[in-house]
């Protein structure tokens, strides 16, 4: 019954073995193309602009960015989120696709569990430099110490937030990792350089192929899929407990952790939709990332763009129903109609109304539209995160605190930083990995070629 | 390669096999076909490692282990007697600048003088103290102090100034020209006898005393009713009715600290004491007093007399006393005439206007109620405020003629506040000497000579008397940082007198107790506990209560044409004098919240018809710019201006801010008043950023600062505080209630008694080390008050009733702040507090936003020793004021209320040595110890007395948002108007 092939042929072009391994290491072998170097220098453009952030921050003070007595927290946090959700999409896709033994992943995985890793090394940067102390962020670990009694509060949501965070971002790295080293033993066996032999040789682990190392490599797969999959839940479930647990309208709702694992998986999914459509135009990998695929995605964002729907509303009727007149404002008066409406809307928008175009089936094919709407839903989904955080400090309790905020240059450098830290992870991800699953391809080929492919229905 | 032992030839012949792993099969799973030996067993061994080991680690230390600077701190060789580090000595002084009085405690510590508290001794200022007062500590500090004598442009000694000086005097005293001795308010009864010494010695001098802001018309009325030219002392506690014309006596009148303590000790609501006194305030601007009035009526300034006469007619109609011809007024007085009639001999009529005609109308009214001799009392007359302008305004005369050869400038600073200051500089130009015995180069001393430089009164000797009968000690409580000399002591040199200031008093004294012949057995003894005290009550000279002779009463209609000024001290800048004071500066006014400068308040109305907003720039008389702030309140067809701004040569944070308006006097009638102006207001196209540390003023419905009315408090106590039953009701937890053993500290606020001056946000940073952080920053909202007055307006914009609200820490025994905190940073102590360890913040700021009171404050730079910050803690004697026993913040961590726990602590040790609990009262935070109206209480609320324990038994008693079950240990109780129902 497992074996039911609903999905229809996956890779089309009716490749052999040796034509996937050539199709997929080709642009590794090639000379590094044009696009790919000025990417790259506008990647290292930005880079080096989010390190001058970094050093203005660090050397100068917190007080660089737009923070005050009320919202103390920013741009910053905001960005966290936004790529902590981005950096969903990896393990979502392969564990769960995994787990339900969705074969049509293969295609994708490789590239989405590289987009985690490079959206949670992004991630991660912002707590670091968000804290007023930098140099002494390293009382956050509970270790035995020389101070006395002093250990960390095991009550605090932040600390939650580095346990899960970093765990998350271990599990994801190996697993992805692991993913790859039949791939690089590939590299290393077709490869004429000595220095990428050398190279990838280490990297592959000394992987020679055969059965009981396959054997083994599947288990682990498996067991490791098994159990990173909790953590997509529980990471941003976490996160959301850093706004839930607090006292602060707007932040105190039971919602927050499903809300924003959905979220989360519906930023990720976006951001796999633009990076996969970029990367099949550029690699010319439309057999193997095939319009079904893509047809794959929009139609679960279709879906999962309803539940944030669902979940706006929600929020605006608990707001109603709590009898809070804090809530009230913060919802009623703060976002839907107030000084901050406009990103409200936005919000709205793009998350809950634009992804809704993909019921039709001709935007579901027209795939320039799909990549505006993915687009759209990355913009939405940051949004989402600006509301969140600034609309419900900006203007909570006392009236005479309330105090409006807006980034500084040092914030926007901080967050073009990181996207180009991003980038550069996903250029050089580009270029030095296979960015398809050689292996796993390989395994799916066999069984679906032979059928009628479900995109020509 | 190792050396090989064999056992048998074949392992001999084995391990000479040209490569043993060669010869072997491949292992099933990992192929080390290929790889070199090294490659298997890898290349570093476990020396290897370990030379890499220390070779980092050694590294990492050397360049870790830079070089600290080095601080030297050096013993003293004679340890003086009384002084033992860590523990503060307090030396009772008094404050007197010429405008305003106090009479205080200097706190020292390691002979630093850090704190300034108020002298409980003191029959005048009971222990109070005003924003200004507290201040005062840190102009001992400043920068712009003048580190000796300045002849010219240039430094002097002592030797040759005096030299040249006394030659100066000497010829012209020979030749008997005119010199000045040009003095603010003298109330020193030593220091008005030296300069009788000192014109007996010079007799071509000439005594003038100016005051920048000058009350002389209310001692011309009461001369003309009453033969006395006085301003006599007023007892607002015995008024059961006050009705006040632009009288700011909460804020700058006179003597606001004492008038507040009286104010408010009507103002104290307690079981089974529901006795309010009630204000009617006319005014012309929104004053902190008139934020406090029951009733507040908007006039314009030239209404005052017709509503004031018309107050008169009212009354004479009732008490059958003679009515005069008023003008019609639009104000209705009828209900504070009815009040005052209700009250006779119980209820006091001031106005704050230097106008004779006004001045006189109060004193009939006063009269006819029978006021003298029980609210207002004209035997013990006021001695502040002795400045008579026609003096000022005949010697600016002479000086421009040509017939001035001497100015000698004690403590005034006429070429910036004297309203025709260009006359006044251009006349000092025609004097041949000119000296100034200013502390800083200002304005005025810039212009002189010489400048004799003077200590600050913190290393002075002085006496007061502010009120007749009323002494005080002024003794330094450090000896002069400086090469400086006090006033007097210069005086002293120039008679050629061989003693001190001290001595000099000493003998004064003497020499005045056996001329009264009064019974003091041993000098010593009664000077000593004048030392000790501080103040002294004793009244020498009795006098009889003066007979009334009326006046002729006028008052003119007035012209509704142009915009009419009012121009105001604001509480914290004052005259100008204080304009160099960071901490002043950064305080923000409790009515516009404004910091740093000052601005045009203009009427609501008037802005929507000018299209002026917020901070834009508006063309004043057509000659300077200033920024608006729209002021609810302000009466139509008036703008209020604060003086003391805009000065040239103040000092590193203070020169440059705002505009000076003291041109904009009222001259006219001979009175320098600070209305009666008319100016003409353009709108620029130009705007400017205003700093205001509050920008959202409504309390959008919610139950924050709770109000309710005499009438309705008296049927039921909880009235107005409704909210507080539900929230008690619906406060249920499964969490068992934290109880403490023995102390829980807890503070309550009294709404009804707080009139909102700003004394306690000044008092905190003081004795908390609070950084200034300068107007870019608290224009980002960040300002660093541990404790700050939120103030809102309701009803009506054009006249709204305010609220001061003073929120801190609120020490929630429940607190979000708390169990935010990844690194337990901020934590509970077992006495209730809510505590900080700053060296273990990182600085997160989740508590930052958790606390729904928003009174955490997050160090956002680095504000001491950063030249971005030049304020105090960017200078070595700038940083002499910190309190060593609180720690001074650094970047990135979160600091805020701490109850003040040095002193606690302090008093528990104390207590705990002496084997006694700790009694009420006791202990008190900078905060509730300083409060002129005794709204902040603090105490143990695990003692069933204590007064914070009764205040919170109260009916009014209720915390700050307790719908959110924080449990804090701070309780706030209700505000009660004293309205009819």
């Amino acid at each position: 019954m497992y074996n039911t092939k609903v999905r229809g042929v996956l890779i089309q072009g009716n490749k052999t073995y040796a034509d996937v391994s050539r199709d997929i290491i080709r642009p590794m072998d090639e000379k590094a193309p044009m696009w790919w170097r000025v990417s790259i220098f506008l990647a290292t453009g930005a880079l080096f602009w989010g390190v001058w952030g970094f050093y203005n921050t660090i050397s100068v003070g917190i007080g660089e960015w737009g923070l005050n007595n009320n919202v103390a927290w920013g741009w910053a946090i905001i960005n966290f989120v936004w790529w902590i959700g981005i950096g969903h999409a990896g393990t979502a896709f392969s564990i769960f696709l995994l787990i339900l033994r969705q074969k049509w992943r293969t295609s994708i995985n490789r590239a989405a569990e590289a987009m985690t890793i490079f959206a949670v090394m992004s991630a991660g940067l912002f707590p670091l430099i968000h804290m007023g102390r930098i140099w002494d962020g390293f009382f956050i670990f509970p270790y035995w110490n020389t101070r006395g009694p002093l250990w960390d509060n095991f009550n605090s949501p932040l600390f939650w937030d580095v346990v899960a965070i970093s765990t998350y971002f271990m599990a994801s790295f190996v697993f992805w990792y692991m993913g790859m080293i039949p791939d690089f033993a590939t590299i290393r066996e077709r490869t004429t350089s000595k220095i990428k032999n050398k190279i990838y040789g280490i990297l592959s682990f000394g992987w020679i192929g055969n059965a009981r190392g396959w054997l083994r490599f599947e288990t682990a797969a498996i067991l490791l899929g098994g159990m990173a999959a909790p953590l997509v839940v529980s990471v941003h479930s976490i996160v959301s407990m850093d706004f839930s647990v607090s006292v602060v309208p707007g932040w105190h709702t039971t919602i927050f952790p499903p809300y924003f694992v959905i979220g989360a998986i519906f930023s990720g999914f976006g951001m796999v939709l633009t990076l996969m459509i970029v990367l099949r135009k550029l690699y010319r990998f439309k057999d193997y990332v095939t319009d079904g695929h893509l047809d794959a995605i929009t139609r679960i964002l279709t879906f999962i763009s309803l539940i944030m729907g669902t979940a706006y509303l929600t929020e605006l009727f608990m707001a109603w129903y709590s009898g809070s007149e804090y809530e009230m404002f913060t919802f009623m008066k703060n976002r839907v109609t107030g000084e901050y409406k406009y990103a409200f809307w936005t919000m709205i928008t793009c998350n809950a109304i634009i992804p809704q175009l993909f019921w039709s089936k001709k935007i579901r094919k027209n795939i320039t539209m799909v990549f505006i709407i993915s687009l759209f839903i990355n913009l939405g989904m940051w949004f989402e995160r600006y509301v969140i955080v600034v609309t419900s400090l900006s203007k909570d309790f006392l009236p005479a605190t309330w105090a409006t905020y807006s980034p500084t240059i040092t914030e926007i450098a901080i967050f073009v930083g990181t996207i180009g830290l991003f980038l550069l992870g996903v250029l050089a991800f580009f270029r030095f990995v296979p960015t398809i699953a050689i292996s796993e391809v390989k395994g799916v080929l066999k069984e679906t070629t032979t059928l009628k492919s479900f995109t020509d229905e | 390669m190792e050396k090989q032992y064999w056992q048998s030839l074949e392992e001999y012949k084995e391990l000479n096999e040209p490569s043993v792993l060669e010869s072997k099969e491949p292992r099933p799973e990992f192929s080390v076909e290929g790889l070199d030996e090294s490659e298997i067993k890898g290349t570093s061994s476990r020396r290897d490692f370990l030379k890499m080991l220390g070779f980092s680690v050694g590294t990492v230390a050397l360049v870790s282990s830079c070089q600290m600077p080095v601080r030297k701190a050096i013993p003293l060789l004679n340890q003086p007697e009384d002084l033992t580090p860590g523990i503060p000595n307090y030396y009772a002084s008094t404050f007197f600048d010429g405008t305003d009085y106090c009479s205080i405690l200097v706190k020292t510590r390691e002979s630093r003088p850090i704190k300034i508290e108020g002298n409980e001794m003191s029959e005048i200022t009971k222990g109070a103290t005003s924003a200004r007062v507290q201040a005062s500590v840190l102009n001992l500090y400043d920068d712009a102090r003048l580190k000796k004598p300045w002849q010219g442009e240039v430094e002097s000694s002592w030797n040759s100034v005096d030299r040249e000086i006394m030659m100066a005097l000497k010829s012209h005293s020979q030749r008997n020209r005119k010199v000045v001795l040009l003095t603010s308010t003298i109330i020193s009864p030593t220091t008005k006898e030296l300069i009788k010494e000192f014109i007996t010695a010079y007799p071509n001098i000439e005594w003038i005393q100016y005051d920048a802001v000058s009350y002389s018309s209310i001692r011309k009325a009461n001369e003309l009713n009453f033969g006395k030219s006085v301003i006599p002392y007023y007892n607002f506690d015995k008024a059961n009715v006050i009705v006040g014309f632009n009288a700011d006596f909460l804020g700058n009148w006179i003597l606001p600290v004492t008038f507040t303590k009286q104010f408010s000790s009507r103002r104290k609501l307690t079981v089974g004491n529901s006795d309010m006194n009630r204000l009617y305030q006319f005014e012309s601007r929104l004053s902190l007093t008139g934020s406090n009035a029951d009733y507040r009526i908007g006039i314009r300034p030239s209404d005052e007399g017709a509503v004031l006469l018309n107050l008169y007619n009212e009354i004479a109609k009732a008490v059958g006393g003679q009515t005069y011809n008023a003008p019609a007024a639009s104000i209705d007085v009828k209900k504070a005439a009815a009040d005052l009639l209700k009250n006779k001999g119980k209820s006091l009529v001031v106005s704050g206007t230097n106008d004779l005609s006004i001045q006189l109308i109060v004193n009939a009214i006063n009269s006819l109620l029978g006021n003298y001799g029980t609210t207002i009392d004209l035997t013990r007359p006021i001695n502040l405020k002795q400045g008579d302008e026609e003096d000022m305004q005949r010697l600016v005369k002479e000086m421009n003629e040509g017939k001035v050869y001497g100015l000698l400038a004690h403590n005034v600073n006429p070429a910036y506040d004297f309203p025709d200051r260009s006359s006044f500089k251009s006349g000092m130009k025609k004097v041949a000497l000119t000296v100034s015995f200013a502390e800083t180069r200002d304005e005025t001393a810039q212009l002189c000579d010489f400048v004799c430089t003077s200590s600050n009164y913190l290393e002075s000797w002085d006496d007061s008397e502010p009120v007749l009968g009323s002494f005080s000690f002024t003794q330094p409580a450090i000896r002069p940082i400086f090469n400086t000399r006090q006033f007097q002591d210069s005086l002293i040199k120039w008679i050629g007198l061989k003693v001190d200031y001290s001595t000099y008093m000493e003998e004064y004294w003497k020499a005045m107790l056996d001329q009264h012949e009064e019974d003091v057995n041993n000098f010593d003894e009664f000077w000593n506990k004048f030392k000790h005290d501080g103040a002294i009550h004793h009244v020498f000279d009795q006098t009889d209560q003066p007979g009334f002779t009326p006046h002729e009463l006028k008052a003119v209609a007035s012209k509704s044409e142009g915009i009419e000024v009012v121009l105001y001290e604001k509480l914290a800048i004052g005259t100008g004098k204080y304009t160099n004071n960071p901490w002043l500066l950064e305080m923000p006014d409790p009515i516009t919240t404004a910091t740093w400068d000052n601005y045009v308040c203009v009427p609501v109305g008037y802005a929507d018809q000018m299209g002026l907003k917020h901070e834009d720039v508006v063309k004043v008389n057509g000659e300077f710019e200033l920024p608006v702030i729209i002021q609810p309140g302000q009466p139509q067809g008036t703008v209020a201006i604060a003086l003391g701004y805009g000065r040239t040569s103040a000092g590193k944070a203070g020169t440059g801010v705002g505009k000076n308006v003291y041109h904009l006097m009222n001259t006219r009638k001979g009175y320098a008043d600070v209305s009666g102006t008319t100016v003409t207001i353009e709108k620029t196209a130009k705007s400017f950023p205003l700093a205001c540390t509050q920008t959202h003023h409504n309390m959008e419905g919610r139950p924050l600062a709770r109000e309710t009315t005499l009438p309705e408090y008296k049927a039921d106590p909880g009235s107005g505080n409704a909210q507080h039953k539900i929230d008690d009701k619906d406060n249920v937890t499964l969490y068992a209630k934290i109880d403490y053993d023995g102390i829980h500290w807890g503070m309550t606020i009294d709404l009804t008694s707080c009139t909102g001056c700003g004394n306690c946000i000044i008092a905190c940073q003081s004795e908390n080390n609070v950084a200034v952080i300068g107007k870019d920053q608290i224009r980002k909202r960040r300002v660093m008050h541990w404790l700050r007055l939120d103030r809102y307006y309701s009803s009506d914009p054009d006249n709204p009733d305010v609220y001061h609200m003073p929120v801190m820490c609120q020490h929630c025994d429940n607190a979000p702040c708390e169990n935010v905190c990844p690194v337990a940073a901020t934590n509970h102590s077992a006495e209730g507090l809510n505590q900080m360890a700053y060296n273990r913040c990182i600085g997160t700021r989740y508590c930052v936003n958790n606390c729904p009171y928003k009174v955490r404050r997050f160090n956002w730079y680095d504000f001491v020793n950063n030249n971005k910050f030049d304020y105090n803690l960017n200078s070595d004697l700038g940083k002499m004021v910190l309190n060593p026993d609180v720690i001074v913040r650094q970047r990135g961590v979160v600091e805020k209320c701490s109850l003040c726990v040095q002193r606690l602590q302090e008093v528990k040790l104390t207590a705990k040595m002496e084997n006694r609990a700790i009694v009420d009262g006791e202990v008190q935070t900078a905060c509730s110890q300083s409060c002129p109206a005794g709204a902040i209480q603090f105490g143990n609320l695990k003692d069933e007395k204590s007064v914070v324990s009764q205040n919170n038994k109260e009916g009014r008693m209720y915390h700050l948002l307790e719908y959110l079950h924080t449990l804090p240990s701070t309780s706030y109780l209700t505000m009660v108007r004293n309205r009819d129902a």
